[in-house]
């Protein structure tokens, strides 16, 4: 292991509100190096706004924020960090190519110079790894839900993160496009690169989970190991622990 | 065309012409990126109050302009970027109370007069003045060399602002960049083609050269040699025709609109089909379902509302 010793991320009783409403009321999370961590919970508990606080999005009214042991104030190693937001569409109001779109995952590492051939490399490695090196001129407008998610994933990769940071990555994604995401994240798990995924349920992604936070209410309900208990069989996905005779196991495909 | 040329206000007029013809769409495709194809638009309205403040202080409505119209992009930018529920209403009183303003002020003024908001209002490029060619030169050039300079920057914090702010861009000085340089275009194209139609050679050249790219570089580059015809095209038929300028350029970029909008959809069966000729899968469904409606299934069609994680 090539990591420095401080956790990717600490958050410490953090605090935050969105449009007035209080959604975080005191959430602690640490990602430590090399670890993946599931945050889980149900619609409205703050998982979004937990992630979007640890990238800074959302400001903290209290609490501290550390990213590889710098307080967010001061922290600039940007290119250290690949996010992944919860994807509505990868496309705007102008035609985007999917080059196009996963060069911008390359600003932190060019900056205001210009697009070189390693800066050109590393996306067709980043492409490559998600399976889209072949659509790569294409117009993402054009490309399906999955493929869409595949390409934003790339668009974190292309940077070689040590922190891989994904908002529901399993959220609308056809179940190639899955196979393609878990077998991406096991490798950047190789690697030895930290992940912090937001889930909904945990579904084929759990073998790679080191850690779970479950949130409720903007609070902690649950951090250990990913172990189907304390109020988990609450959320959707955990029909595997308790089936019903209604419900069809989901796919497995990790 | 010789004759025309020999004029020296025409030369003025053509030059300006190609200088807010490349300046407009680059602007304004990043505001058309973020689905506010109508910012420039608003900032017209406000620049009617910088023209009016011109008039009576008795100074240049265009450096006034662009003051007004500077302070009036950087509000915009801080009601957006705050995301504010309210912030269309926001929005909106500034639009109507710089619009107001301007024609009160210029009312009140000592050049009040038949036509003196007018050539402001529709534009009137066959009077710009040696001086006012300088000031749209100047502050074109800046423009360009932001717009063009910054082009992966903005490419970014336009098509997503958070995931820009994870890559360390500045992502608010940006913004506020963006929004400044929207606002200096709005009063470099006021002579040519007037502020109440300013937006339309923001928006429609980069609408209309979208109709046959995919690429976003592609989509620039086109637009802009797409402004400057259009922008030389109008001022050369308004002065044949003699007709306005503004107007001719505008439904002039339309028209183009309209034509692109047309032969857009063969094309894209064209290349379809070039890419399925290269045995990128069948033509048709080869597999029947029964009961179904055959070509109407597809390998791979979940769409981003459909949550196939959940599909039974």
């Amino acid at each position: 292991m090539t990591h420095p010793i401080p956790p990717a991320v600490r958050l410490r009783d953090a605090v935050a509100s969105r449009g007035g409403r209080p959604v975080l009321r005191g959430v602690d999370l640490t990602v430590r190096p090399g670890e993946v961590v599931a945050l889980l919970g149900a619609n409205g508990s703050g998982k979004s706004t937990t992630v979007k606080a640890v990238i800074g999005s959302v400001p903290l009214e209290q609490g501290t924020l550390e990213l590889f042991g710098t307080p967010y104030g001061s922290f600039r190693a940007w290119h250290r960090i690949g996010y992944v937001p919860q994807r509505t569409t990868a496309a705007s109001g102008v035609p985007a190519t999917v080059r196009e779109v996963v060069s911008t995952g390359r600003l932190a590492q060019h900056r205001l110079l210009p697009f070189r051939r390693r800066d050109r490399a590393a996306v067709d490695g980043a492409l490559a790894a998600v399976g889209m090196l072949d659509r790569a001129g294409d117009g993402v407008a054009d490309l399906s839900g999955g493929q869409q998610q595949r390409v934003l994933i790339a668009r974190a990769l292309v940077g070689t993160p040590d922190l891989l940071i994904m908002d529901e990555p399993m959220a609308g994604v056809d179940a190639a496009s899955q196979q393609v995401l878990a077998d991406t994240l096991r490798a950047e798990v190789g690697r030895g690169a930290s992940v912090l995924l937001v889930l909904h349920e945990l579904g084929p992604l759990e073998p790679l989970i080191d850690r779970a936070v479950v949130l409720r209410d903007g609070c902690v309900a649950h951090d250990g190991p990913p172990v189907p208990n304390t109020g988990l069989h609450a959320l959707p996905g955990h029909d595997h622990v308790h089936p019903h005779a209604d419900l069809t196991p989901p796919r497995l495909l990790a | 065309m010789t004759e025309m040329l020999s004029y020296d206000f025409m030369q003025r007029a053509l030059l300006a012409a190609v200088l807010v013809g490349i300046t407009a769409p680059a602007v304004g495709i990043y505001l058309v990126q973020r689905r506010q194809a109508l910012m420039g638009d608003g900032m017209g309205h406000v620049a009617m109050t910088g023209v009016g403040l011109g008039f009576i202080f008795q100074t240049s409505p265009v450096w006034m302009a662009v003051l007004v119209c500077v302070l009036g992009a950087v509000t915009m930018e801080l009601v957006r970027s705050r995301g504010n529920q309210r912030g269309d209403i926001a929005l909106a009183m500034l639009f109507y109370g710089g619009m107001a303003c301007g024609k009160l002020l210029v009312s009140m003024s000592a050049q009040a007069g038949a036509g003196s908001l007018e050539s402001y209002l529709w534009g009137s490029i066959l009077t710009v003045a040696p001086a006012d060619l300088a000031t749209i030169a100047v502050l074109g050039a800046v423009v360009i060399a932001v717009t063009v300079g910054l082009r992966r920057q903005l490419f970014a914090i336009c098509q997503d602002e958070d995931f820009a702010r994870v890559t360390g861009v500045p992502v608010r000085t940006l913004n506020l960049l963006l929004a400044v340089m929207a606002a200096v275009t709005v009063t470099v194209a006021m002579r040519v083609v007037g502020l109440l139609l300013v937006s339309a050679l923001m928006v429609v050249p980069v609408v209309a050269a979208q109709q046959l790219t995919r690429s976003f570089a592609a989509t620039q580059a086109a637009s802009i040699a797409l402004g400057v015809v259009v922008a030389l095209a109008g001022v050369t038929g308004s002065y044949q025709l003699n007709v306005p300028s503004g107007p001719a350029i505008v439904l002039l970029a339309i028209a183009v609109f309209a034509v692109f909008s047309a032969i857009a959809a063969p094309l894209a069966r064209r290349r379809h089909r070039r890419r399925d000729d290269a045995g990128q899968g069948p033509q048709v469904c080869d597999v029947r379902l029964p009961g179904q409606d055959p070509g109407k299934s597809s390998s791979d069609a979940t769409t981003p509302e459909r949550r196939a994680g959940l599909a039974q």
